[in-house]
């Protein structure tokens, strides 16, 4: 058998407490040595999947593997792994150095070797002569360093980062990266990194999982994640971008804004509806030129230190971030201008909301856990089950207690250029996508209404 | 007028109540108490009641068997009070709530009610009074004082402590061993505070508990102070107080911790 070249293999995890699923069948294999990112908004699930590699939380259902051992049920102290916490976690009633000696002292190590390590991890991390300080005396950036020590001295095979740095300031935040980073070089151990800014996962990683509702959405180098989003998902979470419903025409030929546009994708078919990604700074802006793909007006215009950020309003009722080195006034005309690579194509995950349903009788149909309306049906008799099909613009949300019928609460807001396209979590777990020109705010309770006439019903088979 | 309102704006000013109650109530008879125990029966200034507690081994040595029944009562109230603490803040937060309830519950009741229902319950068993009864009702009346301040020291730690230790290759032994504890010690020490001290100094729970055979040290007290010999009974109550004194003194180190321990 050839021996595996992955430190770490998660095969069909799921993690569910009573209330809900926390991870749902994520598989993910760890190369030896590799940076891994696990990035994603809170709530996805990602310190959940280091908490069951640490062995803090076992797994309902799957296999974890460390170092090619089943480690599935292995308690926290036998597994060959550290962990740095969000909120450092030393030992209040240890000073530093015995605190960075906890590991060590365990495994009966020498005591001339302890010293030796204690110094050398010390040394890494830039606390030489702090051995005897006090832990509570450290500022947070010193204790995260001393955390860091903790782990690392054991020599683990895995190092487990559970955002680190979320606790510190922004300078400080960016001085540590850069030392993770040369750390993580010279210690050739493999460091898994949980945390929710983008940023700090493309500065670091050399592979980042994107994570969102317990499910992994892309695995990729930094540069894949960011130019090849593999849903709209992952490009909103990733950078800033112009995320727009589109129709790929043809191979190579694609249309979005009312426009056909050369791109470079192909194998999508022909009229298939799609979703196109154009991040800020590939759209090149012009004074009003003859050679513009397509014309607007600069409604805003603000300085971000490096580049201006800029809203334009198209004709066509679109609004197009750019960012660009030169400012243009407000109220300016101008031209766009986007090349064919930088037009990044995506297939839909789905292009209308499809629900299970129950007939109640010839004109209700129970969906969503409530009873809607619907127009009268042929060959379907009461109590059949029943595919429920409706477009994302006709479902109308209300926060009028009296007036919605199902309720649900907004999970995921995705900006579309002329409109927004949320997902609502019923009350009953289920997700509806909705188009609307409302603006609503994340985690606001709504209800929802779908028009009898909206309703496509289809038997189940 | 005008300064009389703000006189009573005053944050200060609320307290005035409370200062006055403490000065007539705990400075004037520690006051007091300072001056018998240093006067003669005549009043003039003297060691004598000093000399007498040294030379009459009979109060001495009650002093001594007294400090030994405390000492035993708090080591048997760490005993069962820590395990108990320990295992209320591991259960879930509602459940723990409930029974550290029906630990405190008791304690509504007034300590002579509880301690003559010991007396009827020893008897009811047909068990002897006199030491053992002694101690069991001290440390049925002071145990509470030692489960809750342990309980909530315990229940406050960082969950992420006790994690990060199992995860440096501690077994759950030697996590309890090297962190749990010695994070606990703060609400160890309150708890000792609050039974060893008053333990000292008690004793209807031993006039009733031991039909008046065994004397403790407050009895000695209330004895002297009863018949009259206020310089004296004066003066062994400020010996008391010095002993109470020096153990707060020796937990003053983790004092910070301590207080935490009883909120």
């Amino acid at each position: 058998m050839v021996k595996s070249n992955y430190i770490i293999e998660l095969s069909n995890i799921t993690k569910s407490f009573p209330d809900k699923v926390v991870l749902d069948d994520v598989s993910l294999s760890v190369k030896k040595g590799e940076f891994l990112t696990i990035l994603g908004p809170s709530g996805c699930g990602k310190t959940t999947l280091l908490r069951l590699l640490a062995g803090f939380n076992s797994a309902t259902k799957g296999e974890i593997r460390i170092g090619g051992e089943v480690m599935t049920d292995v308690p926290p102290h036998l597994r060959p792994v550290n962990t740095v916490f969000q909120r450092y976690a030393l030992f209040p009633n240890y000073n530093v150095y015995d605190n960075i000696a906890f590991g060590l002292k365990l495994q009966k190590v020498d005591k001339r070797e302890i010293e030796q390590r204690v110094k050398r991890a010390l040394k890494m991390v830039g606390m030489t002569d702090y051995e005897h300080r006090d832990v509570q005396s450290l500022s947070g950036g010193q204790q995260q360093r001393v955390a860091i020590a903790r782990a690392i001295v054991n020599r683990p095979q895995v190092l487990l980062l559970d955002e680190p740095l979320a606790a510190l300031d922004l300078k400080m935040r960016k001085d540590m990266q850069m030392e993770l980073k040369e750390m993580h070089r010279s210690l050739g151990i493999t460091f898994v990194y949980v945390t929710h800014d983008q940023e700090e996962a493309l500065t670091l990683s050399d592979t980042i999982v994107v994570m969102n509702e317990g499910v992994i959405q892309q695995i990729g180098t930094p540069t894949d994640i960011y130019n090849e989003p593999c849903n709209a998902f992952v490009a909103d979470f990733i950078g800033e971008s112009n995320i727009l419903n589109a129709t790929m025409v043809r191979d190579r030929l694609v249309r979005f804004m009312g426009k056909e546009f050369e791109c470079i994708d192909e194998g999508f078919g022909e009229n298939v509806e799609v979703d196109v990604v154009v991040r800020p700074e590939d759209v090149y802006i012009i004074r009003n030129a003859e050679a513009a793909m397509f014309h607007g007006t600069v409604r805003s215009c603000i300085f971000k230190g490096v580049h201006y950020e800029m809203f334009v309003d198209t004709p066509d009722g679109y609004e197009i971030m750019i960012q660009d080195y030169n400012s243009f006034e407000v109220g300016s005309e101008v031209g766009m201008l986007i090349k064919p690579a930088d037009i990044h194509v995506m297939r839909k995950e789905r292009t209308e909301n499809v629900v299970e349903g129950t007939m109640l009788d010839a004109t209700h149909v129970e969906i969503l856990g409530e009873k809607f309306e619907c127009e009268p049906q042929e060959g379907i008799a009461q109590g059949d089950t029943v595919d429920v099909a409706f477009d994302f613009d006709a479902v109308e949300l209300t926060d009028d207690s009296d007036d919605g019928t199902s309720w649900g609460t907004i999970r995921f807001i995705l900006y579309k250029g002329d409109h927004y396209h949320l997902t609502v979590r019923t009350d009953e777990g289920e997700n509806v996508y909705i188009d609307t020109h409302d603006v609503w705010e994340d985690l606001d309770e709504v209800g929802i209404k779908i028009a009898p006439s909206a309703l496509r019903i289809r038997k189940r088979a | 007028m005008n300064s009389l309102v703000k006189f009573f704006s005053r944050r200060r000013t609320w307290s005035i109540p409370y200062v006055i109650f403490l000065a007539i109530f705990v400075v004037v008879p520690l006051i007091l108490i300072m001056v018998y125990a240093f006067q003669s029966k005549d009043g003039g200034f003297s060691l004598e009641n000093f000399q007498r507690f040294i030379n009459q081994p009979e109060a001495a040595n009650t002093f001594i068997y007294s400090i030994g029944i405390a000492l035993i009562t708090t080591i048997i109230c760490i005993i069962l009070g820590y395990p108990a603490a320990y295992i209320l803040s591991r259960i879930n937060s509602s459940t723990a709530r409930v029974v550290v309830m029906l630990f405190i519950l008791p304690m509504w009741i007034n300590v002579l009610v509880r301690t003559l229902a010991t007396v009827a319950l020893f008897d009811f068993l047909r068990l002897p009074l006199g030491e053992g009864a002694l101690i069991f009702g001290m440390v049925y009346n002071f145990l509470p004082f030692m489960i809750y301040p342990i309980y909530n020291v315990l229940q406050k730690m960082d969950h992420s402590l006790i994690e990060a230790a199992e995860d440096l290759g501690a077994t759950p032994r030697q996590v309890f061993m090297r962190v749990v504890f010695p994070l606990s010690m703060p609400g160890v020490v309150s708890g000792i505070m609050m039974v060893f001290m008053p333990t000292i100094s008690t004793f209807a729970i031993a006039e009733l508990l031991t039909m008046n055979n065994i004397k403790l040290f407050g009895t000695t007290i209330q004895e002297n102070i009863n018949n009259g010999m206020w310089h004296y009974g004066a003066a062994l109550s400020l010996i008391m107080l010095i002993i109470i004194g020096i153990t707060s003194l020796f937990t003053d180190s983790s004092e910070e911790g301590a207080n935490e321990g009883l909120l």
